[in-house]
């Protein structure tokens, strides 16, 4: 079990968060086909040290942004969006 | 070496020691063709570029064992009950040649047509099902409907009490479906493509492309450069790292899928059972142990492990269906790091990357396709282009727009 840091909550279990993926920019409404499939389907797939977008979902219903290891879970720590 | 009951008796007689089923040869400097990744998939796309498509030098660089990734680790279920046509046709192509493969092969892989039971719990979810079933009719698979009086004629285990959390409504078979011996797949086309010249390379990781302009010619790996005139990668949950290499990305996550085993038991449990409700999947193996699994970690990883919740939500699901399993002890757990694509189905064919083509996406249900994929993968290298069956599962389809949404279409465990 995951002890993650929520930055308005404090410590709580990973059941309580869900995962909100990478974060992306969404192109302008001129962009074409090959722009708009990939914001929408492509993914850089990190191995590695990561910047994720999460959810408090259980809990305040936030998102935060958190860096973590997608091979060790190692959580490096989690921050407001924007901050 | 032809493995027959004589061959066994010879050898039993004298005792003399079996030959090793594959050669372990040197990684020579250049192939006509070469495959990244000696899982089934891998390994089958080598057998099938040699003995299929008559291409002559071939490799397969496997960074750690073959079958050591998601061929060991998966839960040994076959089937083609599918919604979409083209995944019908695709994964009913596969297992055709899995009910040849020990023949074709001349290698048993245990393949064990006990059939695969779909359960329906509510009212709603058997129409749904009566809708899926008919589309797989339709689509040429052989699945029969089944009253919830004849899945309990078939498997009187099931949780039928009156205050079950998810009651039995009926449900769906396809008696072709059933289980395989995982190892043996990836050892069988290893050693029947060793046996047609192609070397199989173990140990050895892929770190980068060699570009000519570009154009992939050739891979850089810890045991040095080799030049090849085609590149196949099919890593699964590393695809994305691979693509990384070859500077691009794909619409694939990769998540870690667990598994576990109980102990061993006495024959008890005759066919898979799958629950959609639950995501629930086991069947037995040949040694007795329940072979269960359900759906996906709940974050993406690249840790073979798997994590506690899900693993717990696992063992809950087994036990509400199966109360007579409760007092059994668990054998062991694992996870493979699997590849999923937003529609469930997966991408084969040509890379914006000339020269490497991709087998890939095939998330958590691709030990079923292990022989079409390496069959596509063979056809894609060879020809550079598509074959029928892979045509619809081209990487453009995230461009157009024309998904084979098997996530939503199947309702059904993948």
């Amino acid at each position: 079990m995951l002890l993650i840091s929520c930055p308005f909550c404090g410590e709580r279990g990973e059941a309580e968060f869900a995962w909100g993926g990478e974060p992306v920019a969404r192109p302008s409404f001129s962009a074409t086909d090959a722009e708009w499939g990939d914001y929408l389907y492509n993914r850089t797939n990190v191995k590695g040290r990561n910047r994720e977008l999460w959810r408090h979902a259980g809990g305040c219903g936030q998102w935060f942004v958190m860096e973590r290891d997608t091979v060790t879970h190692e959580i490096f720590g989690t921050v407001r969006v924007g901050a | 070496m032809r493995y027959s009951a004589m061959q066994l008796i010879r050898q039993g007689i004298s005792g003399a020691p079996w030959e090793p089923a594959w050669r372990t040869p040197e990684l020579a400097a250049s192939y006509d063709a070469v495959v990244i990744g000696g899982g089934g998939h891998g390994l089958a796309a080598a057998y099938y570029l040699r003995a299929v498509q008559g291409v002559k030098r071939v490799a397969v660089l496997e960074r750690g064992w073959i079958g050591g990734g998601n061929t060991g680790r998966n839960t040994t279920i076959v089937r083609s009950n599918y919604f979409f046509p083209e995944s019908a046709a695709m994964y009913d192509f596969a297992l055709r040649l899995y009910e040849g493969l020990s023949e074709a092969l001349n290698y048993n892989i245990m393949l064990s047509q006990r059939g695969v039971l779909n359960l329906a719990h509510s009212e709603h979810d058997f129409d749904l099902m009566r809708r899926s079933v008919n589309a797989m009719l339709l689509n040429g698979i052989d699945v029969e409907l089944l009253s919830a009086a004849q899945v309990q004629r078939e498997v009187d285990l099931l949780n039928f009490a009156p205050d079950a959390r998810f009651p039995i409504h009926g449900g769906f078979v396809q008696r072709r479906g059933g289980v395989a011996r995982h190892d043996a797949v990836a050892w069988a086309y290893a050693r029947a493509a060793s046996a047609l010249g192609v070397d199989v390379i173990q140990g050895c990781e892929v770190t980068g492309f060699v570009r000519e302009g570009d154009r992939v010619v050739g891979v850089e790996t810890s045991l040095g450069r080799v030049s090849a005139g085609v590149v196949g990668m099919s890593v699964a949950g590393h695809s994305g790292v691979l693509a990384g290499m070859a500077g691009f990305r794909l619409p694939i996550t990769s998540y870690a899928l667990q598994a576990m085993v109980s102990e061993p038991l006495k024959p008890i449990l005759n066919t898979v059972v799958m629950s959609t409700a639950t995501g629930m999947y086991v069947s037995q193996s040949d040694k007795g142990e329940l072979v269960f699994g359900q759906g996906l970690d709940l974050y993406p990883s690249y840790g073979q492990r798997g994590n506690l919740p899900v693993a717990q939500t696992i063992v809950a699901s087994m036990l509400e269906m199966f109360p007579a399993f409760r007092r059994l002890k668990m054998l062991r757990q694992w996870a493979g790091v699997v590849d999923v694509c937003w529609d469930y189905s997966p991408i084969i064919g040509p890379s914006p990357a000339p020269g490497l083509f991709m087998n890939c996406g095939w998330g958590t249900g691709g030990f079923k396709a292990s022989p079409v994929g390496g069959w596509l993968l063979a056809h894609s290298m060879a020809t550079g282009g598509h074959h029928e069956l892979s045509r619809p599962f081209d990487l453009g389809r995230f461009t157009s727009g024309r998904l084979v949404d098997e996530a939503a279409g199947a309702g059904i465990a993948h």
